[in-house]
């Protein structure tokens, strides 16, 4: 049914142009400013990696993607391992409160980072994290944890009860339960959790900007400030966002399969 | 349409295959007849879906031809097939009411209005469907939606066969019963075709004038559920079917006896004599293997299993484990019995297929 | 879903969330709401305002009501506008995805790509891809005449806004789109062959409603992001031309930090917030309505 040729043609279509900007970014940075501002031309005649080496060799660039890596690093597991627990508890309890506690993180998933900003200012200042990747990984739970937590209860209502049952008929405390028999079977879940908060997290430039100055300051924060005697240092930018597509596209290499197999098995 | 015909009809997935093991369904030859009720029966895996979806048009088999009648059909699109099909769980468009459910096949088919109706109302009549004709198919019970499902498939006035996928899986077992009866009904009613597709045995042995058994993509026997019963031609028939299965015991076959052990069988006919390699059994089902206090031939006791209806023994025969019946009358069973067996069911097997023996 | 059992200890396993959850939402709410009720004289110098800031806002007539006013039109406007295109998209091109096969993996991949770009990157990008002179899309929509100007031109600004969302976004609806596609059992496809029905008739009667609840997450989630944008906005167009493409994050941004106007903007965060959260209610009803109908 969907084998005729109309699809095919359409879904080439609109990956040609999904692609087309990313590509134009590429193009823009294997060539010189100079080369840009002068000529137009639809692929680089004379592809060079300078400015690649130029942010390799800078550490102030070098160390913004680090500190991006690793902020978003820290989110992650701090997201996935606290959302467990709780993934568990919505799923196979009722509690005093369970209904409202849900809905209320569903609206943290939705909060505005730009309400938060001006709070988390004063708040990370206060407890003396400002400018860390701690700040930075912190602030990010404010969606990642709600989500993770979204995502987790899915998968664990994907188990049946009479595992955790047969579990405790067997003799298992419930940390070993959990632990041993409980975590490999949403192991599938863990991944597609890991994944988005992965990618909420690397994404987010507004909360992660502003709680950083000098010490922490990650990869976004560096690109404004890209401009030479000449004007926008074009190529330079191009670079650095290519750079940035890296983690993702990788992520995303190593998750294809469950991608497809994890929302239809979750949440949806 | 009168029949169906299964010409060699093969399917393997892979582009070439070289053995038996690479076809999902190896070369069948079959006429399937207007009017009759087949059972498909197999454990997982079979092939019988993979038979089921040939016939009806999802599947194009990589080798062979179907005929319906004297037409070859083989490639012709399933909405083209005179077949309707019902599937595992019951299909049904969640946003109609059941008379639009059941509508629908007439209405793609640009049916007259009234007719439509007519129809609607007499499918719906016989499937006990009338008083929800106007309610939506979506909040129905399993059983009443596959209903629905077999109604769309009836609602054709020019089906002249039904397919079931194991249509009663998902259905509440104090219901098959009755949709069971229900599909047998409708059956004398329209003087259907109908295959039926299942694993379970009771099933296909009470719905079905003639049974296929198949294993690992062959078709082990064809015949009626008494033959099934009475002579499996494939010691598989005789273990899968019956419930417990048939004894097969290893044995030496020469004339009208054959040796277990030291024990010394009397068979209902003669046999010829067996190449010294095949591996030769006798077959006999624990219905006709009778536990006894005396006489007979002696048997260890393993254990009884009180069923209510009935007695099961199983006990161990020269060292093979077989089943017995217990006798009502008999109260106390010692760790040592007899069994008798009724030599006219002992059925003899070489490399599990049937030898027909010359009445004695 | 109503058989589990009444356990008031699972508070202990929900506990982490809730501190995580409070020390980055409640206590930073509760700074907005004192500030929001406070006027202040200089630094650290604070007295009971009352209402009197969100009257201020909610009062078109003066100046912080305007531009609250325009602000919230133009993000409506803007999340409507891409909602309306980025459904219809979605599904049609989650249709056109093949459903066995190795192109699956290529093609996810490539529809995946742009939601894992930084936000910032993707305003990057098109900001150069917009420019007449160094920029493919600039460069083409003015080689064919059309008088395209993103920094000058507030119709050509707002095109641009939508559709870098467009082309950010539609992705998520094409996977939840899929995925919801992909769980439907062939036997459906395969009754309706048999019943003869058109491409058509499968799309409205069975894909469409089995795709009931994915539609109302993607609706959800796109417009509250749509409704929360800020980046690609600020880095493609700063706000502009004017203040034509300043949607409510933006502003508050730049009432909060460029003005430091702690009061006005807290009382605008509360405003907005309460908004979201009552969209958030609206969907998260209809949700177990959904579940609700569904189970019976």
């Amino acid at each position: 049914m969907r084998d005729s040729i109309i699809p095919r043609l359409a879904l080439a279509l609109y990956l040609v142009l999904l692609m087309l900007p990313i590509y134009w970014l590429i193009n823009m940075s294997l060539r010189t400013n100079a080369d840009i501002m002068s000529h137009f031309t639809l692929w680089p005649h004379e592809p060079s990696l300078i400015k690649y080496r130029e942010i390799f060799r800078d550490p102030s660039w070098v160390h913004a993607f680090g500190v991006s890596l690793t902020y978003v690093a820290i989110n992650t597991v701090i997201s996935v391992s606290v959302a467990l627990p709780a993934a568990y508890a919505f799923n196979r309890y009722h509690f005093v409160g369970d209904k409202h506690l849900f809905f209320w993180l569903l609206t943290n998933l939705m909060a505005p980072a730009a309400v938060f900003v001006m709070p988390f200012f004063n708040l990370y200042y206060a407890v003396g994290l400002f400018d860390t990747v701690w700040a930075v990984a912190l602030a990010h739970c404010l969606f990642n944890v709600p989500l993770a937590v979204w995502i987790l209860e899915g998968f664990v209502g994907g188990v049946p009860r009479e595992i955790d049952e047969t579990a405790a008929i067997d003799g298992y405390s419930f940390p070993r339960f959990f632990v041993r028999i409980f975590l490999p079977l949403i192991a599938n879940g863990i991944g597609v959790t890991a994944f988005f908060c992965f990618m909420f997290s690397w994404v987010e430039q507004l909360l992660a900007t502003t709680l950083t100055s000098s010490n922490a300051l990650p990869f976004a924060a560096v690109m404004t400030r890209s401009y030479s005697a000449s004007g926008m240092d074009w190529s330079l930018l191009s670079a650095a966002g290519v750079l940035t597509m890296v983690p993702g596209a990788v992520v995303i290499w190593f998750v294809r399969n469950h991608i497809a197999k994890g929302f239809a098995l979750g949440r949806v | 349409m009168a029949r169906i015909t299964l010409d060699g009809i093969a399917h393997a997935y892979a582009r070439n295959p070289q053995s038996p093991q690479d076809y999902a369904l190896q070369p069948l030859h079959h006429v399937w007849e207007q009017g009759k009720a087949y059972a498909l029966l197999g454990p997982s895996g079979c092939g019988k879906t993979t038979l089921l979806n040939i016939i009806s048009g999802l599947v194009i088999p990589s080798e062979g031809r179907l005929l319906f009648d004297e037409r070859d059909v083989t490639r012709l699109p399933t909405e083209q097939r005179n077949i309707a099909q019902v599937f595992q769980f019951p299909v049904i468009y969640d946003t109609m009411t059941v008379a639009e459910n059941l509508a629908f096949p007439l209405r793609n088919r640009k049916v007259r209005r009234p007719q439509i109706a007519a129809r609607v109302a007499d499918i719906a009549a016989m499937l006990e469907l009338t008083p929800y004709l106007n309610r939506r198919a979506r909040g129905l019970t399993a059983d009443a939606k596959q209903k629905i499902s077999l109604g769309r498939g009836l609602v054709r006035s020019d089906v002249s066969a039904v397919l079931f996928d194991e249509p009663l899986t998902v259905i509440d077992p104090a219901l098959k019963w009755e949709l069971r009866s229900k599909l047998k009904a409708v059956h004398r009613a329209l003087d259907l075709l109908m295959i039926y597709v299942t694993h379970d045995q009771t099933e296909a042995l009470t719905f079905a004038d003639r049974v296929v058994v198949l294993n690992e993509g062959r078709a082990v026997q064809i015949g009626t559920p008494e033959e099934l019963f009475e002579r499996p031609e494939h010691t598989f028939v005789g273990y899968f079917i019956g419930s417990p299965g048939m004894n097969l015991l290893p044995a030496q076959v020469a004339g009208t006896r054959a040796q277990v052990g030291d024990c010394e069988v009397q068979l209902g006919a003669a046999y010829p004599a067996m190449p010294a390699d095949a591996r030769i059994q006798i077959g006999v089902r624990p219905d006709f293997v009778t536990l006894a206090p005396t006489r007979g031939l002696k048997v260890q006791v393993r254990r009884v299993d009180d069923l209510g209806r009935k007695r099961l023994a199983h006990v161990s025969l020269a060292g093979h484990p077989m089943v017995a019946m217990v006798p009502d009358g008999m109260a106390t069973i010692g760790a040592e019995a007899f069994v008798n067996l009724d030599a006219a069911h002992v059925l003899v097997y070489r490399d599990d297929v049937r030898v027909e023996g010359v009445a004695a | 879903m109503n058989d589990k059992p009444w356990n008031n200890r699972a508070w202990f396993f929900v506990l982490p969330v809730l501190a995580f959850v409070l020390f980055s939402s409640i206590v930073p709410m509760m700074t907005v709401v004192n500030y929001s009720i406070q006027d202040s004289m200089g630094v650290n110098n604070f007295f009971w305002n009352g209402d009197a800031w969100f009257r201020e806002l909610l009062d078109p007539s003066t100046e912080i009501g305007a531009r609250f006013a325009g602000a919230l039109v133009r993000t409506f406007a803007f999340s409507l506008t891409c909602l309306a295109i980025e459904l219809p998209l979605g599904i049609a091109i989650a249709l056109c995805l093949p459903r066995r096969g190795w192109s699956i993996g290529a093609s996810l991949v490539l529809i995946a790509l742009p939601m894992l770009i930084p936000w910032n990157v993707v305003g990057t990008i098109w900001q150069i891809f917009t420019r007449a002179d160094i920029g493919l899309f600039g460069a083409v929509l003015t080689g064919i005449g059309l008088p395209y100007n993103v920094t000058q031109d507030p119709v050509s600004a707002w095109v641009t806004i939508v559709v870098i969302d467009v082309w950010h976004w539609t992705p998520l609806v094409i996977l939840l789109s899929y995925a919801g596609l992909r769980a439907i059992p062939d036997a459906f496809y395969q009754a309706a062959r048999i019943d003869g029905a058109s491409r058509w008739a499968v799309f409205i009667k069975i894909e469409l409603p089995k795709l009931q609840k994915v539609l109302v997450i993607a609706t959800l989630l796109r417009f509250m992001q749509t409704f929360m944008i800020y980046t690609e906005p600020v880095v493609v167009t700063g706000g502009g031309p004017g203040n034509a493409t300043t949607f409510l994050s933006i502003d508050l941004v730049k009432i909060a930090i460029g003005q430091v106007d702690l009061g006005k903007a807290a009382a605008m965060s509360l405003v907005y917030n309460l908004i979201i959260i009552t969209v958030c209610w609206v969907f998260y009803t209809v949700m177990t309505q959904l579940e609700r109908r569904r189970d019976a």
